[in-house]
């Protein structure tokens, strides 16, 4: 099993991403953001946190136009496995390959602490070791995670079980730190091979660090 | 040589938060009489084009793949 991360200037979550990944027996490759292909054994491709190039003009918006990302989509419209973490997640939404826009927090705060989420739906590889209506516990770090897609997008997201997580209480109960359209933390595509989430799966593998809910989440990707 | 002013605001309908809280302060420092915020940004480009026609276009182009996300935000070019 072959995980290629992908780094920009700015990223600081591959070498977390690369631990994780490893504690789960993958082989790491991180790839700089000016290579024009990916290593051609890839089984999953991740698109992790941080800042790329600051977060100018707005998070992800720059990173869409390196030379990597022709690659990233040529292999995500392949079938090819990507998933996208915080910042991750806002790059594949600016580069059209997940639906919806990430804007900034509602109260205008960098959050950054651990929160309950709810597994909307697990009929994808990502969360297929959990079930429908478990409550995880992962930690949040953003800015701009507030997520927006209008009502048609949303009536699609819906129709083709593409919520994959919703932030929550600890029973399960709606709970939205952030503002995000039906307290929505991350979605994939209607071919369910895009992944995208706010929330930080890599940084919730050890229980001596307050989770290790992250394991069973990432596990769904090496299983396969 | 044409300057375009490029101001990106987000959509109406999308809740703007920072206009939210901007319009909370002017309440609170008694600026009354103010019914909306919104917040937004501007970009200037300096163009080597004196073709207004062109330099439309271009900044339109641009618009849509850069400057602006149109999921979520509207921009308005201004040409002088």
């Amino acid at each position: 099993m072959k995980v290629t991360i992908v780094q920009f200037p700015g990223t600081n979550c591959e070498y977390d991403t690369q631990h994780a990944f490893k504690e789960l027996g993958a082989d790491i490759e991180i790839v700089w953001h000016k290579a024009e292909s990916l290593p051609k054994d890839t089984d999953l491709l991740v698109v992790a946190g941080g800042f790329s190039y600051g977060d100018y003009l707005r998070s992800g918006a720059i990173a869409k136009f390196s030379p990597v990302m022709k690659a990233v989509s040529a292999y995500a419209k392949d079938g090819g496995k990507v998933l996208g973490i915080c910042n991750g997640f806002q790059v594949l939404t600016e580069a059209g390959l997940l639906p919806g826009a990430l804007k900034r927090n509602d109260g205008l705060h960098f959050i950054s602490k651990h929160h309950t989420l709810k597994v909307e739906n697990n009929d994808n590889i990502f969360l297929e070791k959990l079930q429908k209506g478990d409550v995880v516990n992962i930690p949040i770090a953003h800015h701009d995670g507030n997520y927006y897609i209008d009502e048609a997008g949303l009536k699609e997201l819906h129709s083709n079980n593409q919520i994959l997580l919703t932030y929550s209480d600890a029973e399960g109960n709606v709970k939205n730190p952030n503002g995000s359209v039906e307290s929505i933390a991350g979605v994939c595509n209607k071919e369910k091979n895009v992944f995208g989430l706010m929330p930080h799966p890599e940084r919730a593998m050890e229980s001596i660090l307050g989770s290790d809910d992250g394991v069973k989440m990432l596990q769904g990707f090496l299983a396969s | 040589m044409i300057t375009a002013i490029v101001n990106i605001s987000l959509k109406a309908g999308v809740l703007d938060s920072q206009g939210k809280a901007v319009h909370h302060a002017l309440d609170s420092l008694h600026f009354k009489g103010v019914e909306d915020v919104r917040v937004g940004k501007q970009v200037v480009l300096k163009l080597s084009t004196d073709d207004k026609a062109e330099a439309m276009s271009e900044v339109e182009k641009m618009c849509e793949e850069i400057l602006a996300n149109t999921v979520i935000e509207d921009y308005k070019i201004e040409l002088i």
